[in-house]
């Protein structure tokens, strides 16, 4: 039995449980969902080509030449924060290991003791004291693991993701906490650029009125006219938008907590999170550190197993012996249950049995005690404000 | 029939070296004085070939601090044979006190934000950030304490990293230098 396994190399993205979806070979990840961020590239880059084409050749000449630079200035700038947020992890945490999710099922079970039988088992809930505040971290039903403080699962991209804030259909991904800057940064600078664009609009079509007339202003540039409708609607839900993360940044505060209103106020309940200090709440939210990727996308899968039955057009790279790794390989049978169980038959005998026994059940677990409503988090600022955008 | 799944599986790609190296170790544990040590190496070898994994333990995130990574310093009593509570404890004060220098917030991580932010972000294609320097070094140390401390005593540090940043996972691996298991 000397079967040659030739595998290729598979990367992690590739096995990656969730709803995303990657590209450039695991460097870009993004909702799977993307034809509203598309939009937002088009109303972006549409505007502002008619803006140069149209605008700025009268008035760099009857004005300044400064005024098309700056432009271009801040459009490049709204573009790299617009891709910087959609195209990066938001702060996805990987799901547990059978083994871990094992581990955290038995302390469970010691900590609940014995129900009895027929009653419902309590709820999965961890206390936590920060900053004396008693905090519940929930347990994720999908990703087996208790959510850290200020994670959610987001429902559309089926992960948990680390400070979740919303997820926002505009840009084609969630907002979390190695985005979050950079989507406030693209909000601020496309209200600058609106703004811009809307004011020097107004500026030209003046202009030129006082030399032609309004009609014939208009006639020569058609592109005014819907360069002033986009930016008028735009302006008000981004510029809101904006004003409503600079809020949300002061308090170090997240939308989805603002929507549950988790630190409202009520029974005294506080935000643990915050410095009590504005300047400290922006700086800590904008200038911290910024945190690298747990997600390990690009890196290799160690391959027990071939991917597809076909042979491959590189050898074996793993030091396992070929006759033991294709025994191993014909003994594989079926596709594992969980995406990232890549070695499913591998249980030990100890734990194997309760591995097995959990992995099936908490699958067909029905949505209800597993994620908060993200919908809302992500339709609600959104969908109240988009209803002011045309396009 | 031992599968060879079950060792690779047990770290993601941190395997192949350090599995020769642990290999190594319960070798150099199990030769006897006097014995050459070839032969002791052969013999040991087809015994240990995959030292099996025997259970895990998992060390949790401490978040009584707030969102910043710490990780909780009580000893677990699956360890209690194996290793000093003292050694264990100094090894996750050591890993604390790294994860806090990452994520410290001063002078040096707003001069890098702002810094970054003027070059709209493009700066971190050819500078590697602050937070990642450290967890270069976190590596390390761990490979360190994997080499003189843990391997030794059949045990294995999982880079927290690897998991997401969530838990400290430690594989204990059956005793077969005393050559009673199995």
């Amino acid at each position: 039995m000397s079967a040659v396994m030739i595998t290729r190399k598979v990367r992690k993205w590739e096995k990656l449980p969730g709803k995303n979806t990657f590209c450039c070979d695991g460097r870009v990840m993004m909702a799977r969902q993307k034809g509203v961020f598309y939009l937002t590239l088009f109303l972006i880059v549409g505007t502002c080509a008619l803006f140069f084409a149209f605008e700025c050749p009268y008035l760099a000449v009857h004005l300044s030449p400064t005024i098309p630079v700056f432009a271009v200035v801040l459009f490049l700038f709204v573009m790299a924060m617009l891709l910087r947020t959609s195209f990066s992890d938001p702060g996805v945490l990987p799901r547990a290991l059978p083994e871990e999710a094992t581990f955290i099922e038995m302390e469970i079970e010691a900590a609940n003791g014995n129900v009895p039988a027929g009653q419902r088992p309590p709820p999965r809930i961890r206390n936590v004291q920060i900053n004396n505040q008693i905090v519940k971290l929930k347990y994720c039903y999908t990703c087996k693991i208790f959510r850290p403080p200020r994670a959610s699962h987001c429902s559309i991209c089926d992960n948990c993701v680390d400070r979740f804030d919303h997820h926002c259909p505009w840009v084609g991904n969630c907002v979390g906490k190695r985005n979050y800057r950079y989507f406030y940064l693209f909000t601020m600078s496309l209200s600058l650029l609106t703004i811009y664009i809307f004011t020097f609009d107004i500026v030209h079509v003046v202009m030129r009125s006082v030399d032609k007339g309004f009609l014939n202003t208009l006639k020569e540039t058609p592109g005014t006219v819907l360069e002033v409708l986009v930016c008028f609607f735009t302006l008000w839900s981004v510029v809101g938008l904006t004003g409503f993360h600079t809020y949300l940044i002061s308090l170090n505060q997240t939308t989805n907590e603002d929507i549950k209103g988790s630190w409202s106020g009520k029974n005294r309940v506080q935000n643990p999170y915050s410095h009590k200090n504005f300047i400290k709440n922006c700086c800590e939210v904008l200038c911290g550190p910024t945190y690298p990727s747990v997600l390990d996308r690009r890196g290799l899968m160690q391959e027990d197993s071939p991917v597809s039955a076909e042979p491959s057009f590189s050898s074996g790279s793993n030091p396992v012996p070929q006759t033991t790794h294709a025994i191993i390989c014909l003994q594989k049978t079926t596709a594992p249950l969980i995406p990232n169980e890549h070695t499913p038959d591998d249980a030990k005998p100890s734990i194997a049995a309760s591995a097995e026994k959990n992995a099936s059940p908490k699958e067909e677990k029905p949505p209800a005690p597993k994620a908060p409503p993200l919908a809302s988090p992500e339709a609600d600022p959104e969908a109240s404000l988009a209803k002011d955008k045309t396009h | 029939m031992y599968n060879h799944n079950q060792y690779l599986y047990a770290k993601d790609s941190f395997i192949v070296k350090t599995k020769d190296e642990l290999v190594e170790h319960w070798c150099a544990a199990a030769v006897p004085p006097g014995e050459s040590s070839t032969m002791a190496e052969t013999h040991s070898l087809q015994d240990l070939q995959q030292p099996a994994v025997s259970s895990k333990v998992f060390v949790q995130r401490d978040y009584s601090s707030g969102t910043i990574c710490r990780f909780h310093t009580k000893f677990p009593s699956e360890l209690e044979p194996r290793l000093d509570k003292q050694q264990f404890e100094e090894t996750i004060h050591t890993l604390n006190n790294l994860y806090a220098e990452a994520e410290k917030l001063g002078g040096k991580s707003y001069l890098e934000g702002c810094l970054a932010c003027l070059t709209a972000y493009t700066i971190f294609l050819c500078m590697e950030t602050h937070y990642e320097k450290v967890l270069k070094k976190i590596t390390r140390y761990i490979k360190d304490q994997n080499e003189k401390i843990y391997a030794p005593r059949g045990l294995l540090l999982t880079d927290p990293i690897e998991r997401g940043l969530r838990v400290i996972e430690i594989t204990i691996f059956e005793d077969r230098s005393i050559g009673s298991e199995r």
